[in-house]
């Protein structure tokens, strides 16, 4: 461990390949203290509002359990399913030993400034693991918030899904409406065992002046499958992130989609990229995408190292009212006998399919939400109900900013 | 009503339309025949109000008021439908979303799609790789929770399988009121002189309630027709199952001829549009 804290210290000033470079020490690394909450219905209306605005169940009724951090503080951690573990890592590093086996064995400390700072500087994060064979079926959710106003959030998250089991997983990331100015660093690394499922959902509500710099890894095992899932729609100053996916099992099997809205200020660079390396490996990356007077970079890349792979890449973006559409589908075949494809488009919507909705009585703007609408609503395989639901939630909300 | 007065429309550059009149009376559909590029689809998509359609002379009237430069949506508001031949594909729209849109809620959709045999397609998108009959059944699905006082469908039967074209014929005969009984005042031609429609007291029992009895396929009594239709048909075929009351053929964009619908296809197989359009004249 040693070991990592000195390349971290190595890496502290190393800018990310990509993106706005950042300038760390103008964000505060104190946090202030939170207490715990015990029953979340208990916490401030206005948290509670814009807590469920990231996808927070505050009655947990049709969730598995929850974990939320406030700024550097844990205040809730808990499971209501049998073989379903939520555990902030801060207590997970001194209570489990075993879990040395994940901490940063996917993402590398020195990757830039970003993992340095969440290996130097880490407040929290949480574990979340399904035992083997456990099938959590409803979604555990998890809470990342900013109240402190110029902080630096840098929190580590672990998931794990372990052989044969299934976990989903909501993880809503809000500030506090009095919120401008912040800085949100997350390392995520994801473990996909040997035919296990999950699903991850991550939704976005930051403010104008946030900056977010999440740094994802995941692995997948043999017969495994790893839905990812990422929505931002709510104005935020930058966004920078390339989660990497590794298909190491037979068969194992990933898909990420992202929808994305840019409002006029923010900045998104949001790309996907999975490296199929065992096979009968599939990958899928799909990514949807409205400007409104933001700047969108969507990447997307799939590298397929051994024969008898499969991948799929598509990026669609929407020009609104004004702003930049970037896509960059990558494509990399290292082997005879892969299949890769992918399909990339960006422009405005069709006049003619406003004018159709008119002809069946919408208004122009009516007939421009039900096509913005229809654009954002991806049908997501493999997702369950309660999911599916969520997500259109937080489409049909942000929607209503967009047009 | 729907009047049509020496209408003149521009495509581009392109003049399409040089001179149309017509005239369509509550409850009367008219039967639109014309060769490839005489100007039938424009006159629908004019009528319905597509703003690339240019309107450069005459008028368009429709329930007394001029809606010759009225918005495509207000007409629609108005009372105007129609049936597409080649509708928009639009990713992630379900069909299910847009019915519900054309009926602003008023219809029961499930019910209506049982009805046109079409309820694996509610959650499919709209128009995304269906096939040509699928279209048309979509299409007229549309128009059914639209229930408009004037239908313009576009080549209805093009693309529709033999076992389909009569569950198409029906629903156009739904939709135009055509599945009502003869009333006293028998049939169109005889109404349009004075349109004694409007006035004579055995027509009168008010407007139809459509919106509760969209299903209705037998002869309902003692209703009065007053939807209006405007069908452009290319084989022919949709005679058989819709009974029109004019025909009248379109040729390089003037409305070269009317007269009965079947006397007039009858024509135009024998001697063709060209020599048609001349002796109908």
């Amino acid at each position: 461990m040693r070991g990592l804290d000195k390349k971290a210290h190595e890496a502290k000033d190393k800018k990310a390949v990509i993106g706005p470079d950042i300038d760390l020490d103008t964000y505060s690394l104190e946090s202030p203290t939170h207490v715990d909450v015990k029953d979340l219905k208990l916490m401030p209306d206005a948290d509670k509002e814009k807590m469920a605005l990231a996808g927070l169940d505050i009655s947990e009724k049709d969730r598995a359990g929850t974990y939320i951090q406030k700024d550097g503080i844990s205040i809730h951690s808990g499971s209501h399913q049998d073989g379903l573990e939520i555990i902030p890592i801060k207590k997970a590093l001194k209570e489990m030993d075993w879990l040395k086996e994940y901490y940063w064995k996917l993402a590398s400390v020195d990757t830039d400034k970003y993992t340095a700072r969440a290996r130097l500087d880490l407040q929290n994060g949480y574990v979340i693991r399904a035992l083997p064979g456990k099938k959590i079926t409803l979604p555990a959710q998890a809470c990342l918030y900013l109240e402190k106003e110029g902080f630096s959030q840098n929190v580590h998250n672990i998931i794990i899904a372990e052989e044969d089991s299934e976990l989903h997983i909501i993880s809503g990331c809000a500030s506090a409406s009095h919120v401008k100015r912040g800085l949100h660093v997350g390392i995520s690394e994801f473990y996909v065992k040997k035919n296990a499922k999950l699903s991850f959902s991550m939704i976005h509500h930051w403010a104008q002046d946030v900056v977010v710099r999440p740094r994802s890894v995941g692995i997948v095992e043999k017969g495994g499958l790893f839905l990812s899932n990422y929505i931002s729609m709510k104005p935020v100053k930058s966004v920078q992130m390339y989660p990497t996916i590794y298909l190491v099992g037979k068969g194992a099997v990933a898909r990420s989609y992202s929808l994305l809205v840019g409002s006029p200020g923010s900045e998104l660079d949001v790309g996907g990229r999975i490296y199929l390396k065992a096979k009968d490996t599939r990958a899928e990356i799909v990514s949807r995408a409205i400007t409104n007077g933001g700047n969108i970079i969507s990447r997307g890349d799939i590298v397929a190292e051994v024969p008898g792979v499969r991948g799929h890449l598509e990026c669609h973006g929407l020009i609104l009212n004004g702003g930049i559409m970037h896509a960059i589908p990558e494509l990399k075949g290292m082997v005879d006998g892969v299949e890769l494809s992918h399909e990339a488009a960006v422009g405005k919507i069709a006049q003619e399919e406003i004018l159709y909705l008119m002809s069946r009585g919408l208004s122009e703007e009516e007939a421009t939400a039900t096509i913005v609408r229809g654009f954002l609503s991806v049908d997501i395989p493999d997702l369950p109900a309660p999911l599916k639901a969520e997500i259109d939630r937080a489409v049909e909300l942000s929607q209503k900013e967009v047009m | 009503m729907l009047l049509i007065e020496d209408l003149q429309v521009k495509l581009g550059n392109k003049k399409i339309l040089k001179h149309v009149d017509l005239e369509i009376l509550p409850g009367e559909t008219h039967i639109l025949f014309g060769p490839n590029g005489s100007g039938k689809t424009s006159l629908l998509m004019t009528i319905m109000g597509y703003p690339q359609y240019k309107v450069t002379g005459g008028k368009i009237t429709f329930k007394g008021e001029d809606i010759t430069h009225m918005t495509i949506d207000d007409r629609a508001q108005l009372g105007i439908g129609m049936s597409y031949q080649r509708p928009p594909s639009i990713q992630g729209l379900k069909t299910r979303r847009i019915i519900e849109a054309c009926s602003k809620g008023g219809v029961d959709v499930d019910a209506l799609a049982e009805s046109m045999n079409f309820t694996d397609f509610l959650d499919r998108d709209i128009n995304v790789g269906f096939s040509g009959g699928e279209i048309k059944r979509s299409e007229l699905l549309q128009l059914m929770a639209q229930d408009p006082d004037l239908a313009l469908f576009d080549e209805p039967e093009s693309g529709v399988d033999l076992e389909n074209i009569s569950l198409i014929g029906n629903t156009i005969n739904r939709l135009l009121q055509r599945d009502y009984e003869e009333q006293p005042c028998k049939g169109a031609r005889q109404c349009e002189a004075a349109s004694p429609c409007k006035t004579a007291k055995s027509c009168e029992p008010a407007q139809p309630s459509q919106r509760e009895t969209p299903f209705k396929t037998a002869v309902q009594l003692g209703k009065t027709r007053s939807k209006m239709g405007l069908i452009i048909t290319h084989t022919g075929f949709i005679l058989d199952y819709v009974t029109a009351d004019k025909g009248l053929v379109l040729y390089k964009g003037v409305v070269a001829g009317k007269g009965h619908p079947a006397e007039i296809f009858k024509q135009i197989r024998k001697v063709g549009y060209k020599e048609c359009a001349r002796c109908a004249a």
